[in-house]
């Protein structure tokens, strides 16, 4: 089934540029939590951390190139850290 | 290879839920002793695990393409980051160590429980991540002797894309692991 994709080739460039721009988002996450934003910075770090893990995902880990029952299991992994994740604030955020 | 990076991220998910709850609990103690940690360390780790993660991903394409030495020469590469990623590792926890600053530490003690819940997240994250490294080295150096006795090769190249997932994996959580810890100061 999955014979066919197996045999796609990355070029070395797609690579680099992945890394560069994987790079650059490092540098502007510490910049921005550097100046005193708040709770912005934390804010802008982590959705830059989760750009950078799509990436990660998609490119070097070759999401973009197989089949796509890999990507609604990754989808489903993440849904279900999110949903715990929604449910625990949902106690501690109310509790008093 | 995939049901056990899902099963890995899930275990690293259960940590940072565990670390946002205390966060949320203790928002000064977790700011205060953020400052304690080298985010230019912290910068310079994140750098060296990025450039591994696409030198492993290159060696895949270069085994592809059968250029053999092009493949042992990125492999090899991928190995040293790591290498100096652990090194980088060892001289932050040993300076963390001589400032009387480890698990179960009298001076660790003193400060607030806030801080003693940083700390020992901190050591305890990183230190699985710094173990998820050590193994990584392992597999990848495995993967470079097949590919140096052509073991994997042009038309069997599977467990290198497995060893591959692997090191993403690990880059992936450190990720998240870098802003958490090193930037919320």
């Amino acid at each position: 089934m999955s014979t066919e994709t197996k045999t796609h080739i990355v070029k070395y460039k797609t690579y680099f540029f992945v890394l560069l721009a994987l790079l650059l988002m490092t540098f502007i996450s510490v910049a921005i939590t550097s100046i005193d934003l708040g709770g912005l910075a934390i804010v802008g770090a982590l959705l830059l951390a989760t750009i950078k893990s799509s990436l990660v995902l998609w490119f070097f880990m070759h999401l973009k190139y197989e089949n796509v029952m890999f990507r609604v299991m990754i989808g489903f992994v993440l849904f279900i850290f999110l949903a715990v994740m929604i449910v625990t604030f949902l106690d501690y955020g109310f509790q008093r | 290879m995939w049901l056990f990076i899902f099963t890995e991220l899930l275990f690293f998910g259960g940590l940072f839920i565990v670390y946002s709850v205390y966060r949320f609990k203790n928002p000064v103690a977790f700011h205060l002793a953020a400052e304690e940690l080298n985010t230019s360390i912290g910068t310079m780790n994140t750098v060296i695990l990025l450039i591994s993660s696409m030198t492993v991903a290159m060696s895949i394409t270069a085994v592809q393409l059968r250029q053999k030495s092009r493949a042992i020469f990125l492999l090899s590469a991928t190995i040293i980051l790591a290498i100096i990623f652990m090194i980088n590792k060892y001289f932050e926890w040993s300076g963390k160590f001589g400032h009387g600053i480890y698990p179960g530490s009298e001076k660790l003690a003193e400060l607030g429980t806030g801080e003693v819940l940083f700390f020992g997240l901190y050591f305890a994250m990183t230190g699985l991540h710094a173990f998820h490294i050590i193994i990584g080295v392992i597999i990848l150096t495995i993967m470079l002797l097949k590919v140096m006795n052509s073991t994997l090769n042009a038309g069997y190249y599977v467990q290198l894309e497995n060893g591959g997932l692997y090191w993403h994996l690990v880059d992936l959580i450190w990720i998240f692991l870098f802003p958490l810890f090193y930037l919320i100061a």
